[in-house]
């Protein structure tokens, strides 16, 4: 049914199979689509413990006691721990450490760890849990964030002092980063009312964008098992290895090397896995068991037990001139960052940079805002912060050309950005940026065919509603809608967040076989896959084992911000140059080389230029294996200024187009999505079936955020916490996708690629909402629509 | 917890009659579920996948007798003749994997006001068959649903079947969700026009703390309807039917939406039912009745 234009061969050598511009099979699909595959849950040794946490019943109390006498009591348990148990630092955090390993002073989140329990069995465990005795006292929970962020008389979160103020991004309160970008006449002090005197066309608008999350199904877990050294080894599925190692072995008072961790098989992450879950509390366990810990969530406590998509309010306001060129933009984006810090500093940085999009607008003046509230904690999910200001900045943009009388696609091409021009930080965007011709294409694309042209056009399954047969197709309507959204890619303001690949060719069995090792997660996305094709390219050898991820090798920096193939790609590529240029060296000084000739390896060999086979790489290497480790680092970043966001705070900018096809039964509020069409810049397509799939899944997930994926809060408390309830698209929810990917390389970048990962989120659900609107004429103003929100009728009330 | 598992149906009586706390569990979509979210921790369980005849329908009078374990699969391939509205119930329970396990006897025992089998069971006037060691009764599915999720099943008894009746006129089912497989109702409905009794039957689910008839829209609909022709009911009387279907919902608000939307959505739903008995009535008629 998809339809994808395939990107043009690579211009790479090809006597190597499987290399950068191929789509070898990756080596874990079989295993997962016949359900094989080894996830962190599956683990099991012989003499292993469960563990199991005690989390807050409430979303915000005072904390008064602890008595485990009685679960320490029951047979089969072998620990029982609380914040008194934690040698070591009693608070952890990816920006601020301030996320206690167990609860002490107050709660700050309903599902807030409090006390752990290791026994012999799961549903002992459960039991010893049953008979903790806490006592709390409960205060008023601080769920409102936009009184968290602007009513100096809100209860705080965190007690003065207890997180860190830099006094510039940060200023205390329920703050956690306020960031301004004033530019043109904003950074000289002009009111809006002075440029909006000067507009012909002005619109507003508030939106709110409703916390998702990532739905990973593979649930948090790992096994701790206690080292003769004292230390602990972690077989975990995360994110990144080494920032997990960072945070745990302060807690537990240990030496980092004598934390080792190891990457179990991940069941996607999203973003969800960046933070800590059970990591610290798996180790303690079993060092103070001296035992093997096994942590395992269920689905319920997953959703207690990760960051989400911060929640955004945001307040527009967009003027032009009558032939349509944008004069000024003013936005207000208040994220919800919940009890702990998180990352919602860096998601801050991005809502506040990525806020009002990737147009031309001589003035604007933007106020992003991380607040602090009680309700759960948010922070990394892909898209992170540019998800819920697209949706913002697309819905003004449609509602201005409503105004207008223009085509959205038009008025988006008069005012895109291109190469050369600047986003609101002041950064020059150097690396090409088709924007107009992306939207243009989108545009152009064929239509879906329309209902009467369908073989049945009464099939449910093609009609809002599905296989609940709602409707036969009477008083459906059509809708189309356009959007396109900009993503920063790596880690931005001035994070270096290196990578480290060590590579090994030798002889082995009578054959060149290459190693490659990092400590970069494989959370689903291929990267190994990836891995494997880059040595190949690089080294001409088709045999190529990617060793499994753990942090005997150095850092691989994060897989999220789109940046793994980018980053542990660069750094896979400069150890196998590396290998190489030993290699040939060791050519040069063993074999019958002509002196100056220019050599590559391929199909195995040392090749001349004109590709004769000089010497077999097999007897080259014998007893003498090449291996080299290398860190590869994307080029400096800085902060912002804290006062007029200021700065070339990005690496590299992402940018995906969507039109979305929707038909809607207008009486019932239900929608069906017909067929979404995504164009999309990748700089070069390394792996352009694993490309597409990425494409097709971040447009699911912006699917998912316009229609139904919603964690429901009310009062602090998670209504939905389960897949029941928590919705997300099945098949017949997710459409036929025309995929059309560009390669305008980077130059900066290694092979010119450009991150995939993310852009796709950010377009996909604001086309949805723009062609709801079409098809029904409502506003609209809040993803996931409701049906509520379709009919007309008021939101359902929130209850606990 | 203790696990019972008779190997006969008598066996299962008399489980069921000493243990009269012991949860029976089947295909288990509900059952374990409550009990791996910790919802629920019945002291016993009885297993009736080995009872023979749980998992049979058969031609019952005019009608069919499903066993109370007949998997939705086996309701969606054999009985979308027999009982439409049911089967199309069926066909939008959950997940290929759920229908393949999931029964009628489980939505019946567990009584949630969502589950899919109830609305087709009171539209039809389908009658449930409930045994115990003291002998076997026939309940209305209409007298089933006495509170929430409860029931007139008395502690001692199982559901051993439901008697489906011959359908003598179209039936129609439809669920709301928000999403297009896979989804709990938000609200849902059918329909089931007898020409026979000339009544026409309702039952909505999702709606109220427990599966509801809406009985002055079957009267006002009955006798509105054109039992002879079948010909199209004047718009004003569809949209009264949809109102006094909706009046008779008892809907709050919760996450999958408000009471004011599943009101709006069953009179939607109600309206879109008719008007397709009404025409399904006049292009079969004659064959259904």
């Amino acid at each position: 049914m998809s339809e994808t234009t395939a990107p043009a061969s690579t211009g790479l050598p090809t006597a190597t199979r499987d290399g950068v511009g191929a789509s070898p099979l990756r080596p874990d699909g079989a295993l997962k689509a016949t359900g094989e595959f080894a996830y962190s849950s599956d683990m099991w040794t012989e003499d292993m413990l469960w563990g199991a946490t005690l989390r807050s019943p409430h979303p915000h109390a005072r904390l008064l006691g602890v008595d485990t006498a009685a679960a320490l009591a029951l047979p089969g348990v072998h620990a029982v721990l609380t914040h008194e148990d934690v040698p070591g630092e009693k608070r952890y955090g990816l920006e601020y450490a301030d996320q206690p390993v167990l609860a002490f002073g107050k709660v700050r989140y309903k599902g807030e760890p409090v006390a752990i329990v290791a026994a012999d069995h799961p549903e002992t465990a459960r039991r010893a849990l049953d008979r903790i005795r806490v006592d709390y006292e409960v205060l008023e929970p601080v769920s409102d964030p936009l009184r968290a962020a602007f009513d100096p008389d809100c209860p705080l979160v965190h007690e003065e002092g207890s997180v860190p103020d830099d006094g510039r991004h940060r200023r205390g309160g329920n703050l956690a980063r306020h960031q301004p970008v004033r530019t043109g006449a904003f950074a000289e002090g002009a009111t809006v009312e002075e440029l909006r005197a000067r507009a012909d066309v002005v619109v507003t608008g508030s939106y709110e964008v409703g916390m998702q999350d990532q739905a990973f199904l593979g649930p948090e877990s790992g096994l701790a098992v206690p080292a003769e050294d004292g230390g602990v080894d972690l077989y975990v599925a995360t994110q990144w290895l080494h920032v997990d190692q960072g945070q745990i072995a302060p807690c537990l008072g240990l030496a980092p090397d004598k934390v080792r961790l190891a990457l179990a098989g991940v069941g996607g992450a999203f973003g969800a896995r960046e933070d800590l879950s059970m990591q610290v509390h798996a180790c303690l366990l079993a060092l103070r068991a001296r035992r093997p810990v096994k942590i395992v969530y269920n689905r319920e406590e997953s959703f207690l037990g990760h960051v989400h998509r911060h929640p955004a309010r945001m307040e527009y306001e967009h003027g032009a001139t009558g032939d349509g060129a944008l004069l000024y933009a003013v936005a207000r984006i208040v994220l919800d960052g919940g009890a702990y810090t998180s990352t919602t500093p860096a998601v801050v940085g991005v809502a506040a940079s990525m806020g009002v999009g990737p147009y031309a607008i001589p003035n604007v003046r933007v106020d992003a805002y991380g607040v602090y509230t009680t309700n759960p904690p948010c922070g990394a999910m892909r898209g992170f912060g540019a998800v819920q200001a697209c949706f913002g900045y697309e819905s003004q943009m449609d509602a201005l050309a409503a105004r207008l009388g223009a085509h959205p696609v038009d008025l988006r091409v008069a005012n895109a950005l291109a190469q050369g021009s600047r986003v609101i930080t002041g950064q020059r965007i150097d690396a090409p940026l088709p924007m107009a011709e992306m939207l243009l294409r989108a545009r152009d694309a064929p239509m879906p065919p329309g209902r009467s042209a369908l073989p049945d056009p009464a099939d449910p399954r093609t009609l809002p509603g599905g296989v609940s047969a709602t409707v036969l197709g009477e008083g459906v309507v059509r809708g189309v809608g356009y959007a396109v959204g900009m993503k920063n890619l790596c880690f931005s303001e001035g994070f270096d967040d290196y990578s480290t690949a060590r590579v090994r060719l030798e002889s082995v069995g009578g054959g060149p076989a290459v190693t490659v090792h990092t400590a970069a997660a494989e959370v689903g996305q291929g990267l190994v896959t990836v891995q494997g094709q880059i040595a190949r390219t690089e080294l001409g050898v088709e045999r190529v084992t990617v060793l499994p991820a753990d942090t005997r090798v150095g850092s691989a920096g994060s897989s999220s911000a789109s940046r793994q193939t980018y980053m542990t790609g660069g750094a896979v590529k400069a150890a196998c140059e590396a290998v190489r240029e030993r290699v040939l060296a060791l050519a040069r000084e063993r074999g019958p080389v002509p002196p100056g000739a220019r050599l590559s390896l391929s199909g195995g060999a040392v090749v001349s230029a004109s590709g004769d086979v000089l010497v077999p790489l097999a007897e080259l290497l014998d007893g003498s294996p090449v291996e080299e480790t290398r860190e590869y680092h994307h080029r400096a970043t800085r902060m912002v200024d804290p006062v007029n966001g200021q700065g070339d705070s990005h690496v590299q900018f992402g940018m995906c187009v969507h039109r979305a096809v929707v038909d809607v039964d207008v009486e019932l509020g239900l929608v069906k999505v017909v067929e979404m069409t995504a164009v999309q810049d990748v700089g070069r397509a390394v792996h352009p079936q694993q490309l597409v799939g990425q494409i097709q899944g971040a447009t699911a997930q912006g699917v998912g955020l316009a229609l139904m994926e919603e964690v429901q809060v009310a009062d602090g408390v998670i209504r939905n916490p389960s897949f029941t309830d928590y919705l997300i698209p099945t098949v017949l929810d997710t459409p036929p996708m025309r995929i059309d990917v560009l390669e305008c390389p980077d130059p900066a970048a290694p092979y010119g690629l450009r991150g995939a990962g993310e852009p796709g989120t950010l377009s996909s659900t604001p086309a949805v909402a723009a062609a709801v609107r079409a098809a029904t004429g409502r506003a609209l103003t809040r993803v996931p629509i409701r049906p509520e929100d379709i009919v007309g009728l008021p939101a359902p009330r929130r209850r606990r | 917890m203790e696990f019972l598992s008779p190997a006969t149906w008598e066996e299962a009586l008399a489980a069921k009659s000493e243990r009269p706390d012991a949860v029976p569990i089947m295909g288990g979509t509900d059952v374990m579920v409550e009990i791996n979210f910790d919802r629920r921790r019945p002291p016993a369980l009885i297993d009736l996948t080995r009872v023979p005849g749980l998992r049979e329908w058969r031609a019952d009078g005019d009608g069919v007798r499903l066993g109370a374990g007949v998997p939705y699969t086996g309701i969606v391939d054999a009985l979308g003749g027999a009982a439409p509205a049911l089967a199309a119930a069926a066909r939008s329970v959950a997940s290929p994997q759920i229908r393949n396990r999931g029964s009628v006897g489980g939505n019946l025992g567990g009584a949630s006001p969502a589950g899919d089998a109830h609305p087709p069971l009171l539209a039809t006037d389908a009658v449930v068959e409930l045994a115990s060691v003291g002998g076997v009764r026939r309940v209305p599915a209409r007298e089933f649903y006495l509170g929430p999720r409860r029931t007139a099943r008395r502690d001692d008894e199982l559901i051993a079947a439901v008697l489906l009746p011959a359908p003598a006129g179209p039936q129609r089912f439809a669920k709301v969700g928000t999403r297009n497989a896979m989804v709990i109702a938000v609200v849902s409905f059918a329909l089931a026009l007898d020409a026979r009794s000339r009544t026409v039957g309702t039952g909505i689910g999702s709606a109220g703390p427990t599966p509801l008839r809406a009985p002055g829209a079957e009267e006002f609909a009955a006798a509105e309807f054109d039992w002879e022709g079948g010909a199209p009911l004047p718009e004003s009387a569809v949209h009264r039917f949809g109102e006094l279907v909706a009046a008779a919902a008892r809907p709050i608000d919760d996450v999958r939406g408000s009471a004011g939307y599943r009101r709006h959505a069953l009179a939607v739903l109600a309206r879109r039912a008719l008007a397709r008995a009404a025409a399904d009535y006049r292009e079969g008629g004659a064959r259904c009745a």
